[in-house]
């Protein structure tokens, strides 16, 4: 063991602790009665049907299988792989996401320049940020009157406030002595922005679109069950619907293994623009 | 004649918190010639730094002005380069990158090689070259940095460089090191420098002359000091030279005691409170041979 690296002993841990909960789950879950141990009354009320429940994970193993080889099949409205299902939230975030990110840096940028802004835009900001997303979606639903364009505008106004707020504090807090720096070297406004304001700010910048990119994927799914038709969320309340709970759990890990790739997406991004004083 | 570079009248004051006003300084007024290297000594809070931003244009006095080459100093400019304390690196952009950084904004004509070649000049001037160069700021001990921030100034041949503090937060022996290596870049380039220390024996190694001020708040320029140690100087060799602790004897004194002394005396108008000329040289043959003590010639101008 002495012989192992930090992340060797980590990595060996997690499979352990994957393998013994997986175990876990297979035992927690009653097998279903057999068939011939039923009463006839039993049979005739409709007890010979498979029960639903929380299925065990070799299950969702098959499913999880029969579904990942065959992503992008279509089979009309209410059945489509699941390839088409994530294809269909992703694209909603993106659209809703970048369209926040072309307002929200440059915005956040102007806010982050003067004091006077900052401050007078601040209480609007804090009143408007707290609010659930899909508080908004009656509204966005009525004035907008599309259902697609309105999970695209719900994702848009929660991805907005953390990527505002972060820029505006990022370019706010630039040190003083590269903005001096700017200054002895007669930058002009535009220059002093992108050559250094951007890049001194940028980590944080980042961060405030790496917490964005989170809560619009956490909003998607929400956002879907309500307005229905595509999408991941709309596929796992369809599948509850059906009372398809192996369907229900392959979708949940579905929604967290592309949410960590959003992240890490973005964890990269990150690394790129850090950097050490 | 005005000299080349010239402070009159220069007084600040600050709110200082009870609806008052706190004079920092009051009627601050000297001159630098070209090619002079000036170093200003006094304690904490006499508005060294003050006087130095000012210089800089990242700062506007309360009253007075100052005049460089026939034109006033107004707001920050690539004549005036500057050298923090805290080096003030961009930490994102590697050692050459920030020293190209401030030469592509003296020479916005030059092509990418030009910009290059020159700031690689530089860095080789103080001592960095090879694959140091293209290490981030982070990755550099804070005298290599200091070094590179100096490379900076001088890559840009500012009319005034303003040194302040510079080697305030590095160790004595790398501080020996870079203080050497300013003193061969500035041989090298007859460069104007204005700089503020706390450290006397940097001040006597340095300078041409340094002008002492009082303790704030009213602090003045008290006295300029002329260094009568003949350059090149060598910080080994200097401290055997006859002069060398009469003037450091007599900087002592005046930060140790009469610094306090003279503090807290508001000027009257129409008094120009130019420094008194202090000039002390053991070699000069003494007016009368009996008297051992320092030739000492106080002289208003």
């Amino acid at each position: 063991m002495e012989k192992l690296s930090l992340n060797q002993r980590a990595a060996i841990l997690s499979v352990v602790m994957l393998f013994v909960g997986l175990l876990a789950w297979e035992a927690a879950i009653p097998a279903q009665k057999a068939v011939k141990e039923l009463t006839e009354y039993e049979l005739l009320t409709g007890a010979g049907q498979p029960k639903a429940g929380v299925p065990p994970p070799s299950q969702v193993l098959a499913k999880a299988w029969e579904q990942l080889s065959n992503p992008f099949y279509d089979a009309g409205p209410n059945d489509k792989g699941i390839g088409i299902q994530i294809g269909y939230s992703i694209y909603r975030v993106l659209t809703g996401y970048f369209l926040a990110a072309f307002i929200a840096i440059p915005f956040g940028f102007l806010i982050g320049m003067s004091q006077v802004a900052y401050k007078s835009f601040n209480p609007f900001i804090q009143v408007l940020r707290p609010i659930s997303p899909l508080a908004w979606m009656p509204l966005a639903l009525f004035i907008i009157g599309d259902s697609e364009a309105s999970a695209i505008f719900v994702i848009f106004i929660c991805s907005i406030w953390p990527m505002l707020i972060n820029t505006a504090f990022g370019v706010a807090a630039v040190r003083e002595d590269w903005v001096n720096v700017a200054r002895t070297h007669e930058l002009g406004p535009i220059k002093t922005a992108f050559a250094v304001i951007l890049p001194a700010a940028a980590p944080t910048i980042v961060t405030g679109m790496r917490i964005s990119i989170g809560i619009a994927w956490l909003v998607i799914v929400a956002a879907e069950m309500l307005v229905g038709g595509t999408g991941i969320g709309y596929y796992v309340w369809n599948e509850w619907n059906n009372l398809d709970l192996t369907s229900v759990v392959f979708s949940i890990l579905m929604i967290g293994v592309v949410g960590m790739l959003l992240d890490a997406l973005f964890g990269l991004l990150q690394r790129r623009v850090t950097y050490a004083e | 004649m005005k000299p080349y570079l010239s402070i009159e009248k220069l007084t600040q004051k600050f709110p200082d918190g009870n609806g008052g006003e706190l004079t920092v300084f009051e009627n601050a007024s000297f001159g630098v010639d070209k090619g002079e290297f000036v170093v200003i000594l006094g304690h904490s809070g006499c508005g060294k730094s003050t006087i130095m931003n000012i210089l800089a244009g990242l700062a506007d006095p309360t009253s007075g002005g100052v005049i460089m080459d026939g034109q006033e100093v107004k707001g920050p400019s690539l004549d005036r380069g500057v050298v923090f304390q805290n080096y003030s690196l961009l930490p994102w952009l590697t050692t050459l990158k920030n020293v190209m950084f401030g030469v592509k904004a003296r020479h916005p004509e030059w092509t990418k090689s030009q910009v290059e070649e020159h700031a690689t000049k530089f860095l080789a001037m103080v001592g960095l070259e090879g694959d140091v160069i293209h290490r981030k700021p982070s990755q550099l001990s804070g005298g290599m940095r200091q070094r590179v921030s100096i490379a900076r100034a001088f890559a840009n041949h500012p009319k005034l460089l303003l040194l302040d503090e510079p080697f305030g937060a590095l160790d004595a022996l790398t501080r020996g090191t870079i203080q050497d290596e300013l003193l061969k870049i500035w041989g090298q380039m007859e460069q104007t420098v204005f700089m503020i220390t706390h450290d006397i024996d940097e001040a006597i190694l340095l300078a041409d002359r340094i002008l002492l001020m009082t303790n704030g708040p009213h602090a003045r320029v008290a006295e300029s000091v002329d260094i009568t140690i003949p350059r090149p100087r060598n910080r080994t060799e200097i401290i055997e030279h006859p002069n060398y602790y009469a003037i450091r004897n007599h900087l002592v004194q005046f930060l140790g005691k009469r610094s306090k002394e003279l503090a807290g005396q508001p000027t009257q108008a129409g008094q120009t409170n130019a420094p008194a000329t202090v000039r002390i040289d053991l070699t000069e043959p003494a007016e009368d041979p009996e008297d051992k003590r320092p030739a000492l010639k106080a002289v208003n101008s």
